[in-house]
């Protein structure tokens, strides 16, 4: 026993190094499995706060850029506008719903709320945003991230009371699925870490007619994202050689490096479509025992 | 000031400089990202115990890591070394001084050589533990070598240009205290 205490007390240094080389290890670990670290709600709070100061500076740079984005968006919206259309059929006429406000609640696929983006990085291999809207203003994980302009950035990661991590889709660990505009076949956005404007989109098979240019939307079989969001064009078509599937490059429609406004968008279905996947999964397992 | 006030102040301004300077100019290339906050580490007094260094280490890196959303990363290169200083600084040491006349690590203490052979071990140390933590998940081999000479060429260079533009004033160890 004094041999054990004599031991520990002359490698004492070391045992300790070892014991912090462990606790770094096992965070960085399991973080990368995981996204929720040790006392990261806690430290995005500090960091939030510094990264808010920061980002009050940050923004005079991009004002031009956010503002043409944002009267884009106005300019697409009021198109929409009732008093566009004239109604040239006198047999018809315009019935405007008198219910003022959403009454039903029930049917709301979608709710998007406005935030601020008070991080932003693309230099690394792993990207994140973050966000200055948390748990107390009802950001819940795996809600999708779009720019003010719609096109998808990223999908919320971790929360904290009053700021979120949003893992762009510049991660590599980042799968978004995603479908072509003109043919609605879909397959995964991943990114390789190589250029900040463009993601790969894997999975589209090779009998499909594609041409350069062509647009990339959300996928409608995602539960992030609502269908027909903008994600980007295709830049460079290469044909992988040992599978069936396309290589397609995707210049991004978001700008990653001038982010500062977004919409965190909330599937209000998305807990019942994955408690029914999971029901399924469990009712098939019972099957398969049962019968055999 | 005293050293702990003086090393605090050192601490958040290499953290603030790193995480919103540092990590935001656009790269070079993707290789490349200049890394000068574990400077810190080397410029701590020599007298700081071998426990406190590890301490000091695993708090800097863990204040970088949360800024840049890679907990453990950056904190596993610095205990290490925060754990290897003491040795390098054994081995550099001339052996007919028995004590140091200068506080810290310094040029101007320790002769221009010297001082850059401990930052450049130490430096290629952090950036192969650090790179190497980055390529068991992502990235080829080769990518993983040029990422450690070239992180490693500009952190040298960014340490050399901060020992020229801020030469530290290094008071002479008395013993009035």
């Amino acid at each position: 026993m004094r041999n054990i205490f004599l031991f520990i007390r002359r490698y004492f240094v070391f045992i300790s190094f070892l014991v912090f080389q462990f606790i770094a290890l096992w965070m960085l670990f399991t973080y990368n499995r995981f996204h929720t670290a040790a006392y990261l709600s806690v430290a995005s709070e500090v960091t939030g706060h510094i990264n808010t100061q920061y980002d009050k500076v940050d923004d005079y740079f991009h004002l031009r850029e956010e503002n043409k984005r944002v009267h884009h968006m106005n300019d697409s919206l009021l198109n929409l506008l009732h008093f566009n259309f004239y109604i040239s059929d006198t047999s018809k006429k315009l019935v405007i719903d008198s219910t003022k406000y959403d009454t039903l609640v029930k049917f709301r696929r979608y709710l998007w709320r406005e935030a601020k983006v008070v991080n932003n990085s693309v230099a690394s291999e792993k990207n994140y945003l973050q966000i200055n809207r948390g748990a107390a203003q009802g950001i819940k994980e795996n809600m999708a991230v779009v720019n003010s302009d719609g096109a998808a950035v990223g999908v919320v990661v971790n929360t904290s009371e009053n700021f979120s991590e949003v893992m762009s889709l510049l991660h590599i660990q980042s799968r978004v699925t995603a479908s072509l505009k003109k043919t609605g076949d879909y397959g995964t956005l991943e990114w390789d870490a190589q250029s900040p404007y463009f993601i790969t989109l894997r999975g589209i098979s090779k009998n499909i007619d594609v041409k350069r240019g062509d647009t990339v939307v959300t996928s409608m079989y995602s539960y992030n994202f609502p269908p027909g969001l903008m994600v980007g064009t295709i830049a460079n078509i290469n044909s992988d050689p040992a599978t069936g599937f396309y290589d397609l490059k995707v210049r991004t429609a978001a700008k990653f490096n001038s982010i500062q406004q977004v919409f965190v968008i909330e599937n209000l279905q998305r807990e019942e479509q994955m408690k029914l996947e999971k029901d399924t999964e469990k009712k098939i397992e019972q099957e398969k025992r049962t019968t055999r | 000031m005293s050293d702990l006030i003086r090393n605090i102040f050192r601490l958040i301004i290499f953290i603030l400089v790193q995480a919103f300077v540092l990590n935001k100019i656009p790269h070079l290339h993707r290789f490349i990202v200049p890394y000068l906050y574990y400077l810190f580490i080397l410029w701590l007094p020599f007298s700081t115990p071998r426990f406190a260094l590890l301490a000091i280490g695993f708090v800097t890196g863990l204040a970088l890591d949360y800024f840049t959303m890679t907990p453990g990363l950056h904190t596993a290169a610095c205990v290490l070394i925060a754990y290897v200083r003491p040795f390098i600084i054994n081995v550099l040491t001339p052996k007919e001084f028995t004590e140091f006349n200068y506080r810290e690590p310094s040029p101007r203490g320790m002769g221009w050589a010297p001082y850059t052979v401990y930052v450049l071990i130490l430096t290629l140390l952090h950036h192969t533990y650090l790179v190497f933590l980055e390529w068991l998940d992502f990235g080829t081999f080769l990518s993983f070598l040029i990422k450690v000479i070239s992180t490693t060429a500009i952190s040298m260079l960014l340490i050399l240009t901060v020992e020229l533009l801020f030469p530290r004033r290094l008071k002479y160890r008395t013993n009035t205290v």
